[in-house]
């Protein structure tokens, strides 16, 4: 029963670990924003918490890699999670108005109709390696 | 008079009235003779004089326009005139050049060309015209006008010599003097290349051949340098990435020519830039080019000769490069080890002396930070770094005579890894395996006191590490030790494992004390040194340690005098089946192998089964399936690989033993006689069974060695096959028939022993009432797979058999899964290891031949039946090369759409994995089925067989690689339905359903 609930913890980190940052050719564990630490799974409550911590304070992209991170829990897991992501507290310079855009739901999904916005996301979630690489 | 003024019309409206249309009037008014060429330049007059650029521009060009369409019928003194006329014009404003250059293009293709004008333009262009800093189309235009006049009227321009020639001579050994920098400067105007290949581009010229071909010019010469060099400095200084990349390796294509002298002036620079690419590497591709290009310019220095004079080129640069790098290796957070290591080792490589130098400085410095640093990470960093410098490179080995380059720091090297090899960390344990492996390859770096030391830490860690990655790097460095220093190993290494293999647990206890023992198992630990006896053996001297070892085992366990469990055993019989394997010296370990393990293992087998046939004898482990399937391979590799000679002896024994129970070769051969072992009797299954033991040794020989005895081995083998009753027996009795009718010559007797078993087989087939129908089936299969793989004639009979038993009550199903046997390759016989005759290309013979007749049988079939048609076709497909399952498809989807329809999990799955490499590259044929596909797939994704739910989902990835326009109508059902599998409880599958799922997001959205 413990593997079997460490497995499933442990995935929120593994869905997000990999998508790229959209300023560097590196992925988000590669630049320490997403960690385990900071990814809380309650399955019996069907929750999921994720809080980034962007690489600077002032990072500009801060929303865009919180809405990237959103976008692929969304896909990635079963439709019951209440998916929860936001900023490491203390760690932006306007991490409340980031946070604030990122609990919108409404705004989230307006976000995902300007297709400008869902090309660069999509380009953070692209996979860089087919899928026999991967399996 | 008309004629004029219409022409002054035109010129007008031309130069003027800036319409172009009116050149190609003017053009056709010259070819019809309305005008003559020289009536237009008077025409002209006024717009030739203009004190307008751009006015003289229009005008040039409207002549040199007419003149393109009319070279032709230029007389000698018209070209004269207007050559004269251009000549004059290339000195003008730098607006008209271009317009000019189409003009003289035109005068040098005319056929009336007066002697001596050709050298004269020559001169005027080399004089006028900067070439290089012209546009494309007009840097074009120039060398057509050499190509023209080199076709032409190529013997006036000999006179022009040096001048003319240094365009494309450069490797020729022209002497270049004075021109050395224009012709650079002409050449390296190109460099870096940008360039990209127009689409239909019908020359078919890439990037990567200009590249090339420039690269070969600028690297041509040692005279270019001076100018090459600092343009290379300044290209790898730039921020696009395809110039760095071109940049660096032209610098390592150039230095193979350039001598110290040439690379000394640009040394500080050349470094400064290559550290940085390493230092703060954006790419791993420039990382690589710039060591490589570090190595080939040590490389460079290493080869400039000693004058007593000057200074040693290499000493510099290695200083300057010891400078800049050495104290990263002593920094406490090693922040810059790594790219400061690898500039080292990349210097150090290049040559013996730049090794020895760079050792020198290096090596001491590390084994001092490792005694300084406590943490187990960082000493394992400071490890791998000394591991690449021990690992030595091609160009930087000691030639004969010379002294390792780290000789002199054996002793300190030696107690850094071994006291490396006794920490607790996995991650230092693995490296330090590592480096002593390499320590080990290098000659008189591991002294044979040391190789004993080394050989008594690996037993340590084959005892005591249960970790997998500890042990794997334990067992490589072993294996490879064991072959240079086998007497260390033979002595320190096996005598200590075998006591641990026959101590008892209790005993276990004590010798490491009661805290220790409860963590390592028993069973893994003897597993362990199972495994490490044979990985060890590879040289005859520590084989004939080894092996006799392990045969104790078997006997022990056999007797039941110590307690192996049936896994124990059957790693034993791993252990050795790796021991026949990778013996190095075939002869002498041949020989053991038939003098000693092979008897003794018919013998132990023997007693086994004749032991089991007692009332309330004990069971020995012997007589396992699983045991016995273990021996095979170890049979049949040890067989093998035997000399002729002892082969034919091996053969002739061990078919005597089978056919009249002539056990003299086998040790302690107190056995009751008479043996009977292929004797059909109905509760002896457990001496049929050896029969695979005789297959081991007779199908595996080489072809050439003559089985005594051959007929009545087919017969007796023939009746064993179709009457016993125990499975395992029939089928290797099936097995040894088909792999003995494999390898006999083809001719009459060959052709009576087929036509027997085909009767016979067909008799038991046919009579309803018969309880062999199986055994007969498999040994048709058998014999089909025997014959099919050597193109026998006889196999098309055999395998249309098989077919029509798809139509059978009984045996439709067992036939279906047949094919699968019929295509693939048998571990333990008719493969290539056992000498079969084997043509490589017969699947996809039989499926050309065959397949009409599989389409016909499935469309004439009966419902019912259609099913084993389908898992046979499936079976097929699945074993088929991928160009011919791709050249088929078209004829096979419609049937394979049936097929994952159908209920059976074996032949969905089976026909997923047959169409997700196939979709991972669609072929057109596909466009049809693509949505009958998605929805069959997508049905499956939630079948009730886990490999089957991943299979299908690892389609629909592929399916949304697919062209959009195909798939984007299936988008949101697709994505709605794959949610469900995103909850699966099947870890394995949420993966592959986050993957799948993912990529059809992306179906039909930006930034994909």
């Amino acid at each position: 029963m413990q593997t079997s609930l460490d497995l499933k913890l442990c995935q929120p980190l593994h869905l997000i670990r990999s998508i790229n940052d959209p300023e560097h050719p590196l992925s988000l564990e590669d630049l320490n924003v997403v960690e385990q630490l900071r990814v809380h799974v309650n399955d019996p409550e069907s929750s999921v918490i994720v809080q980034f911590t962007p690489t600077i304070p002032h990072c500009s992209m801060a929303t865009l890699i919180g809405l990237s991170i959103k976008v692929k829990l969304l896909r990635s897991l079963p439709s019951r999670f209440k998916i929860d992501v936001y900023i490491t507290p203390g760690s932006h310079a306007t991490e409340d108005a980031v946070n604030k855009q990122l609990a919108d739901k409404e705004r989230v999904a307006a976000a995902l109709e300007n297709s400008q916005l869902l090309e660069v996301v999509n380009q953070c979630l692209a996979s860089k390696l087919p899928a026999n690489a991967m399996a | 008079m008309a004629a004029n003024s219409v022409l002054l019309g035109l010129v007008e409206e031309f130069v003027s009235g800036q319409q172009d249309s009116k050149a190609s009037e003017t053009a056709t008014g010259v070819k019809t003779g309305q005008f003559t060429v020289l009536e237009l330049v008077e025409a002209l007059g006024l717009s030739l004089t203009s004190p307008q650029a751009q006015t003289r521009g229009r005008g040039v060009q409207l002549l040199s326009t007419v003149l393109q369409e009319c070279y032709a019928s230029l007389s000698e003194t018209e070209a004269e005139v207007l050559v004269a006329f251009y000549e004059n014009r290339l000195k003008d404003h730098y607006a008209i050049t271009p317009y000019v250059l189409q003009g003289i293009k035109a005068l040098t293709k005319c056929p009336q060309f007066p002697p001596g004008l050709s050298v004269s333009i020559l001169k005027s262009l080399f004089q006028d015209v900067h070439a290089q800093s012209l546009m494309l189309k007009e840097r074009s235009c120039v060398y057509n006008i050499l190509i023209n006049l080199m076709e032409t009227r190529e013997e006036e321009l000999k006179g022009l010599g040096a001048d003319f020639i240094a365009g494309n001579i450069v490797h020729q050994g022209y002497e270049l003097g004075k021109f050395t920098e224009e012709l650079f400067e002409v050449t390296s105007c190109y460099f870096p290349i940008d360039f990209s290949a127009p689409p239909n581009d019908p020359h078919g010229i890439t990037q990567e051949d200009l590249i090339l071909s420039l690269r070969t010019v600028l690297t041509g010469t040692p005279r270019f340098a001076e100018y090459l060099l600092p343009l290379i400095i300044e290209k790898v200084d730039s921020d696009v990435q395809s110039a760095k990349l071109d940049s660096l390796q032209t610098l390592t294509a150039c230095t193979s020519l350039y001598t110290h002298k040439d690379v000394a002036e640009f040394l500080t620079g050349l470094w400064s830039s290559l550290r940085r690419e390493v230092f703060q590497t954006t790419s791993e591709k420039v990382e690589a080019c710039s060591l490589s290009a570090l190595t080939a310019l040590t490389a460079c220095l290493s080869r400039s000769v000693l004058q007593s004079d000057s200074e040693d080129g290499l000493q510099v640069f290695l200083e300057l490069v010891l400078g800049d790098c050495k104290h990263h290796l002593c920094e406490p957070d090693l922040k810059l080890v790594w790219p400061s290591a690898k500039l080292l080792q990349a210097a150090a490589s290049a040559s013996y002396r730049a090794s020895l130098k760079v050792t020198a400085a290096v090596v001491p410095l590390l084994l001092e930070q490792y005694s300084t640093c406590t943490q187990c990470a960082q000493r394992r960093t400071l490890l791998e770094v000394v591991l690449g410098f021990v690992q030595p490179a091609q160009n930087s080995r000691s030639a004969d005579g010379e002294e390792s380059v780290l000789s002199g720091f054996q002793q300190p090297l030696c107690s850094v890894v071994f006291s490396a090899l006794s920490e607790s960390s996995a991650g230092l344990q693995v490296t330090a395996c590592r480096v002593l492996t390499a320590l080990g390859q290098q000659p008189g770096l591991l002294l044979a006191s040391d190789a004993e030391l080394a050989a008594d830490h690996l037993t340590r860690m084959v005892l005591v590490e249960d970790e997998s990655q500890v042990c794997s790097a334990v067992m490589d460095c072993a294996c490879a030790l064991a072959r240079l220093y086998p007497d260390a190993f033979a002595s320190k290494m096996i005598p200590k494992l075998k006591g641990e293999i026959f101590s008892e647990p209790m005993e276990m206890e004590q010798n490491y004390g009661p805290g220790l023992a409860p963590k390592h198992s028993p069973q893994a630990t003897r597993q362990r040194c199972v495994a490490a006896l044979a990985v060890v053996s590879s040289k005859p001297s520590v084989v004939q340690e080894s092996a006799p070892i392990l045969l104790e085992v078997l006997s022990s366990a056999h007797s039941g005098s110590s307690l192996f469990s049936l896994e124990e055993v059957v790693s034993t019989c791993h252990s050795l089946q790796r021991i026949a394997a990778q013996a190095q010296d075939a002869e002498e370990t041949g020989r053991f192998f038939h003098d000693i393990i092979i008897p003794r293992l018919l013998g132990l087998a023997l007693q086994a089964a004749l032991q089991g046939e007692r009332e309330g004898a004990q069971r020995s482990p012997l007589t396992e399936e699983a045991v016995l399937f273990a021996l095979v391979p170890v049979m049949s590799t040890a067989c093998g690989r035997l000399q002729s000679q002892m082969a034919a002896l091996t053969a002739s024994r061990a078919v005597s033993l089978f056919l009249d129970g002539d056990v003299s070769f086998l040790p302690e051969n107190d056995f009751p006689s008479p043996l009977q072992l292929l004797k059909k009797q109905s509760e002896a299954w457990r001496q049929s069974q050896l029969v695979c033991l005789l297959m081991a040794c007779v199908c595996s020989m080489p072809r050439t060695v003559e089985i005594p005895q051959i007929d009545r081995l087919f017969e007796e083998l023939e009746e064993l096959s179709c009457t016993s009753p125990h499975p395992f027996s029939y089928t290797s009795a099936a097995k040894c028939f088909a792999g003995l009718v494999n390898k006999r010559p083809e001719g009459e007797q060959l052709d009576s022993v087929l036509e027997r078993t085909m009767k016979r087989i067909s008799s038991e087939l046919d009579c309803a009432s018969s309880s062999f129908h199986t055994q007969a089936f498999t040994l048709l299969l058998w014999v089909a797979k025997a014959l099919l793989i050597r193109y026998h004639p006889l196999s098309t009979v055999l395998t249309d058999k098989l077919f029509s038993l798809l139509l059978d009550s009984d045996l439709a199903d067992t036939a279906a899964e047949g094919f699968s046997l019929l295509l693939s390759d048998p571990a333990d016989v008719l493969n290539r290891g056992c000498h079969a005759d084997l043509r490589i290309m017969y699947r996809q013979r039989f499926f050309t031949e065959n397949s009409a007749k599989l389409f016909h049988g499935f469309n004439s079939a009966d419902k019912v039946r259609k099913s084993g048609y389908l898992k046979a076709l499936s079976h097929i497909v699945n074993h088929l090369p991928r160009q011919v399952q791709l050249a088929e498809l078209p004829a096979l989807l419609p049937l394979l759409l049936e097929a994952l329809a159908f209920t059976d999990r074996g032949v969905q799955l089976s026909t997923l994995l047959c169409l997700q490499p196939v979709l991972m590259d669609p072929p057109s044929a596909l466009n049809p089925h693509v949505d009958g596909l998605v929805f069959q797939v997508l049905e499956l994704t939630t079948s009730p067989g886990m490999e089957v739910r991943i299979a299908s989902l690892r389609c629909m990835y592929a399916l949304a690689r697919l062209a959009d326009h195909m798939v984007l109508p299936f988008r949101a059902k697709v994505i709605r339905a794959l949610a469900k599998a995103l909850d699966d409880k099947k870890r394995l599958v949420r993966k592959e359903a986050v993957l799948a799922r993912s990529e059809w997001f992306m179906v039909g959205c930006p930034g994909r």
